[in-house]
């Protein structure tokens, strides 16, 4: 095996067009695991740690650069304000240790469906940037997770960032496990509020082959809450709202039976991790509407 | 390969090392440094919880190649000579090391939590100790060791 120490994304990204098979390696959380218990054997590692543009974000534009190499924990001290529903999964990833190394261009290298922070990549509109030595592509979310652990980059095509827009209204991120540190999600759920489009971003994870959005529940609440006018004047949602929003959300889903719940818990669980989460953002999105223009009764 | 590696503030070298070997492993077995232990091998028990660049990891998750010119410091780096850490005596004191085994890493993310956070609520300190698992389930004591820790390290900050 060879051990390869790219110190610049340049560099990396001609290993991986002379060597495609090489498996890149930043926070080790997935990649160490498969190695100590031998269910791997790759021909080389491709560190990225040393690689200085991975570990940095920036604004681009209207969105935010979140390069790949980011670990959890400083999305969550650096980036909690801006994009808080990230942040927010980002704080139910691991334990402090893991949430020191790993990264959101781990978790979408991997590929996971129950990794934390795809459901609200894609409840926000997330769009990845791979790159290769031919050029770089922006991918949305939407079509980047292909099946369990397959994703679209192409073998010579690194992870070089997410990118999104600053939060403008309420996100909120809710997942199921048998505690609250060091599990791995029964099932999740993102919504994000995008008053400006006139419309919500819904997902759930860990509850289907890939991480999905939740589109039959995207479109009906924002058929609801403009039939009302409540992004104008918010008001407190009709619990039938939340509670169709959250079956809609739930049927999203295609789960299976496995060692962490069954199909029929995560549906159920999922309807109702929907139902809450979409009352909390809403919640605070009739907040500030109240501060506004003090309309939310 | 060789791997160079400041580790408790000495300057050392390992050499075999695996391309896929754990920072864990070459710790243990290539650099007699066995106080950072070795149970789960995935980052689900904390056992191995060491410095790298002086942020808290498990060295199992960390490929010893990725420490190539940087710093570790492991539980054997807290002590001064014989002089414990005050969350080693700490530890001692409360009664919070049964088996033994999970406290090398408890001790490295409990010192790790009271350099960030001085005086921890006990929320904070869960929170913080969420990733090291004790299976003697010794978990009240633990929680005393680190008040502990705290009060002493305030009280000697005001003697200072």
């Amino acid at each position: 095996m060879d051990f390869l120490i790219p110190s610049t994304f340049a560099e990396a990204l001609a290993i991986k067009a002379e060597r495609p098979e090489v498996v890149p390696i930043a926070g080790g959380t997935d990649v160490m695991v498969e190695l100590n218990f031998d269910h791997r054997r790759p021909t080389a590692l491709l560190d990225l740690t040393r690689i200085a543009e991975l570990t940095e974000w920036a604004p681009s534009e209207n969105l935010l650069r979140v390069g790949a190499g980011v670990p959890y924990v400083r999305i969550i001290d650096e980036l909690g304000d801006r994009l808080p529903g990230l942040a927010m999964a980002s704080r139910t990833v691991g334990s402090p240790q893991i949430r020191n190394r790993g990264t959101v261009g781990g978790n979408l290298g991997a590929a996971s469906p129950a990794g934390d922070t795809h459901p609200v990549l894609l409840a926000c509109d997330a769009q990845v940037e791979v790159a290769s030595v031919r050029g770089t592509r922006m991918i949305p979310a939407a079509e980047f997770y292909l099946g369990v652990k397959r994703n679209a980059l192409e073998p010579d095509e690194l992870i070089a960032a997410v990118h999104l827009a600053p939060a403008a209204a309420p996100q909120q991120f809710s997942k199921v496990g048998t505690r609250n540190a060091m599990v791995i999600a029964v099932c999740s759920f993102a919504v994000a509020l995008h008053p400006e489009q006139g419309r919500v971003g819904a997902a759930v994870g860990s509850a289907a082959p890939t991480p999905r959005r939740a589109l039959a529940a995207e479109e009906f609440l924002a058929g609801e809450l403009s039939d009302a006018g409540l992004w104008e004047s918010p008001k407190p949602l009709l619990d039938s709202v939340r509670r169709r929003f959250g079956e809609l959300a739930a049927e999203a889903a295609s789960p299976i039976d496995d060692v962490r719940g069954t199909a029929a818990y995560r549906r159920h669980a999922l309807a109702v991790l929907a139902r809450r989460t979409l009352g909390w953002a809403w919640q605070d999105y009739c907040g500030t509407g109240e501060t506004r223009s003090q309309s939310c009764a | 390969m060789r791997v160079n590696v400041t580790i408790n503030g000495d300057q050392r070298q390992a050499d075999d090392v695996w391309e896929g070997e754990s920072l864990l492993y070459m710790l243990r077995e290539r650099l007699g440094l066995p106080g950072s232990k070795n149970a789960c091998e995935q980052g689900e028990c904390g056992s191995c919880t060491v410095y790298l660049d002086d942020v808290p990891v498990c060295a199992c998750l960390v490929a010893a190649g990725q420490c190539q010119g940087r710093e570790v410091r492991t539980v054997e780096g807290l002590a001064a000579g014989d002089d414990l850490d005050p969350v080693q005596r700490s530890f001692v004191e409360a009664g919070a090391v049964q088996c033994g085994f999970c406290t090398p890493g408890l001790v490295v993310a409990a010192h790790d939590l009271l350099r960030r956070v001085p005086e921890p609520s006990d929320p904070e300190i869960r929170e913080a100790l969420a990733g090291n698992l004790c299976r003697c389930t010794g978990y009240e004591k633990i929680l005393d060791a680190v008040r502990l820790a705290a009060t002493r390290q305030a009280s000697g900050a005001e003697a200072r």
